[in-house]
């Protein structure tokens, strides 16, 4: 029986977000003996909810509340997050890999770099060793803790064979937080295909079915789905002391509190803050340095589709399937700050396949007509795709604002998402799609199309970490600078976006904030 | 509206045969290929037209006019909640009618059209906000039609399977062996 704790009960920390972060979070403190209330806006879905059919998954996962993008950004759909118990876990991919090193030290290993607004990290790489690894055990992933690697699908293996023709050597399955034999009550994977609608079977990790019901089970977590937070409260000493949020009925509710912690995405992270202004915090909450909001990163990414001679069938099996890895290092001489992976992706069905290479693609022959039909969807089991991802650079002028007029079903401003490449990011993608056409081409394409990047990519940086309080919005526990009982518990925090997927870092770095949230209200200093 | 929902049209035949039209509203029949659409909203004509529409765009040889058919079908069903898509679909149609020459302008119903001038037409239309709906309606539901999707290899649901794992995701042979 899950805990029921009462609003005015202002011992229990409030999480807000049930994803990597607050998920993790959440369970991670409940192990530890701390009283949780966490509060999700989107529905609790079990296995059984979930198909394989990207229409209608789509309708059950994402976040669909109004948002304005602008810049480089899609005006209806800026970005593709999820409102659904378990967040974003329930859709990613499952690849979960270490920032490096240099990655860390971005300011000092890369240098000034026009228009770009890095930092170093607060934490020194070497003490993330330890929570890396707890995460990778957490997650169960491939290729860590005597975990087999998951075996290679077609659509890997022709990724495989291209990159090695090349001289790539650092070519494999990945490390993926998906089963390659049952593991913690869930099965290994089936190689269903579908990974980014949500595992049907739960071999993939999601707080969904792991985090959240072993938090449940010490009986100091409670959930409650479908609560949308509004704004945070503080005392007059501008302590935060409650948590206001409307239920699934319409109800408004404050939930009193001795800590909260926001995990709400890079969107909803820093629009809670904005919209908790008050006399004290007139800019917003935590946000004396200005950057709540601002160094809004998404990843460089891009996509390769390559024709191959033969059938592929690449929607079968594992969908992030394969890594190359080789370009993920700093090297001056590429012309570019940072490093990029190229790993596997099919196409989200034929009608996806067949709306985006003509959309999308400048290589793509129209986007309709006989030329179109024969050489693009009459090759659909013959395609193999790849999707690309490298750190893109902070910028200010990237992130999050509040409408001035217009206002979303819960009478918030809706939030104005901004997003432009920097330079950087321009010329890192076009080395990515060139080596990215190689590959297939050294497998037999005659044939590839490169798209820009889709709204679904990582949201990071809104509420990064700093060591100096004017540089950033939160320390490297996620306390904000400003006021010690608030924290960011999500990739908002990250203070560059390094290369890999955030995921793993995000798990990480949870454990380590809630090792260290715990030691101090212990000591009664939060 | 409700004029519109209660007649009903008559078409025999097919996007290439003859068309006979009786009544009002629309039945679109293949006798040939064995399959009819009927329409309560859209007229025969413009159901018609937009049929030959999403062929041009979309055309495959191997597959028979039904499965446009079902675009047209869908757009009848959007229809009879949103009479402004109606309109813009028969609009559509009288611009698709026009004939441009250098030197004057006049009318061949789109349908009766030679097919070359039907892409000439097409093309001069692209990017419209007609021309994307209808390119939208045909992306959505002749590729995402389950039947027309396994022609080409999209292979749907997997985990009722148990996925793919006994069942050929790494099945592929006509890679050299690195």
């Amino acid at each position: 029986m899950a805990k029921k704790f009462d609003l005015n009960d202002d011992s229990v920390v409030v999480i807000i977000g049930s994803g990597a972060g607050g998920g993790t979070l959440g369970n991670e403190l409940a192990q530890k003996g701390v009283n949780v209330v966490c509060l999700e806006a989107g529905k609790k879905l079990s296995l059984d909810d979930i198909e394989n059919d990207w229409g209608a998954m789509f309708g059950k996962l994402s976040w669909v509340d109004k948002r304005q993008g602008t810049g480089d950004l899609l005006a209806g759909l800026p970005l593709w997050v999820c409102k659904t118990v378990g967040g974003t876990t329930v859709h990613w991919a499952g690849a979960s890999l270490r920032f490096k090193d240099h990655e860390f030290r971005a300011r000092s290993q890369y240098g000034e770099i026009e228009g770009a607004n890095l930092l170093d990290w607060p934490i020194d790489p070497n003490e993330m060793e330890r929570f890396y690894s707890m995460a990778e055990d957490k997650m169960g992933t491939t290729g860590t803790h005597g975990i087999p690697r998951l075996p290679g699908n077609n659509n890997y293996q022709v990724m495989e064979y291209g990159a090695k023709a090349l001289g790539y050597t650092d070519v494999h399955t990945g490390n993926m937080s998906i089963n390659s034999q049952p593991r913690d009550g869930r099965p290994g994977c089936h190689q269903i295909g579908f990974c980014m609608a949500g595992c049907a079977i739960g071999a993939k990790w999601s707080t969904l079915y792991t985090e959240i019901p072993k938090a449940e089970a010490t009986g100091r977590f409670e959930l409650r789905s479908e609560s949308m937070v509004l704004k945070i409260n503080h005392n007059k000493e501008g302590k935060a002391t409650g948590v206001v949020y409307v239920d699934a009925d319409g109800n408004t509710h404050e939930q009193k509190a001795r800590v909260v912690a926001i995990a709400g995405n890079s969107v909803e992270t820093p629009r809670i803050l904005l919209n908790s202004a008050s006399n004290m915090f007139s800019d917003g909450m935590a946000n004396s340095s200005g950057q709540v909001g601002k160094n809004f990163m998404r990843h460089m990414t891009g996509t390769v589709y390559g024709t191959m001679p033969g059938a592929v069938h690449f929607d079968r099996g594992t969908q992030m399937a394969g890594i190359v890895m080789d370009e993920s290092g700093h090297d001056d001489s590429r012309g570019f700050a940072g490093g990029y992976y190229m790993q596997t992706l099919p196409g989200f069905g034929l009608g996806a396949i067949a709306g985006n290479i003509g959309n999308m693609s400048v290589d793509s022959p129209g986007k309709w007509g006989r030329n179109y039909t024969r050489e693009v969807v009459e090759n659909y089991k013959n395609m193999a795709g790849m999707w690309l991802v490298g750190e893109d650079m902070p910028q200010e002028k990237n992130g999050i604002t509040l409408h001035s007029s217009e206002k979303d079903q819960y009478g918030l401003p809706i939030p104005v998402v901004h997003f432009e490449d920097h330079p950087n990011d321009v010329v890192m993608r076009n080395h990515a799609f060139k080596a990215g056409s190689s590959v297939y081409q050294a497998g037999g394409s005659k044939k590839q199309y490169q798209l820009p990047p889709f709204p679904s990519t990582h949201n990071l940086g809104t509420c990064r970490m700093s060591e100096n309080a004017r540089d950033g919005v939160c320390s490297s526990t996620g306390a904000t600078h400003d006021i010690s009982n608030l924290f960011i518990s999500d990739g908002s925090s990250f203070t560059t976006g390094a290369a890999a997927n955030p995921t793993l870092t995000i798990v990480a770095l949870a454990i380590r904030q809630a090792e260290n949230m715990s030691k101090l209200l212990s000591q009664n200093s939060i | 509206m409700s004029n519109n929902v209660s007649r009903r049209t008559f078409i025999q035949g097919s996007a290439t045969a003859g068309v006979v039209v009786s009544g009002a509203g629309a039945i679109l029949a293949n006798t040939e290929e064995a399959w009819a659409l009927s329409t309560e909203v859209l007229s025969g004509d413009t159901a018609l037209s937009i049929l030959i529409m999403a062929r041009t765009l979309y055309p495959h040889d191997f597959l028979g006019d039904q499965y446009y058919a079902e675009v047209v079908a869908n757009l009848d069903e959007q229809a009879k909640t949103d009479s402004s898509l109606v309109e813009k679909l028969d609009n559509g149609v009288e611009e698709l009618s026009k004939v441009i020459e250098s030197d004057r302008t006049y009318n061949v119903p789109f349908k009766d059209q030679s097919s070359g001038l039907q892409l000439q037409n097409l093309k001069r239309i692209d990017g419209s906000d007609f021309f994307e709906t209808v390119r939208g309606a045909t992306l959505n539901g002749l590729y995402g039609n389950p039947r027309v999707a396994a022609l080409f290899g999209w292979e749907g649901s997997s985990v009722e399977h148990g996925g793919y794992i006994n069942r050929g995701f790494n099945d592929i042979g006509w890679l050299p062996k690195s």
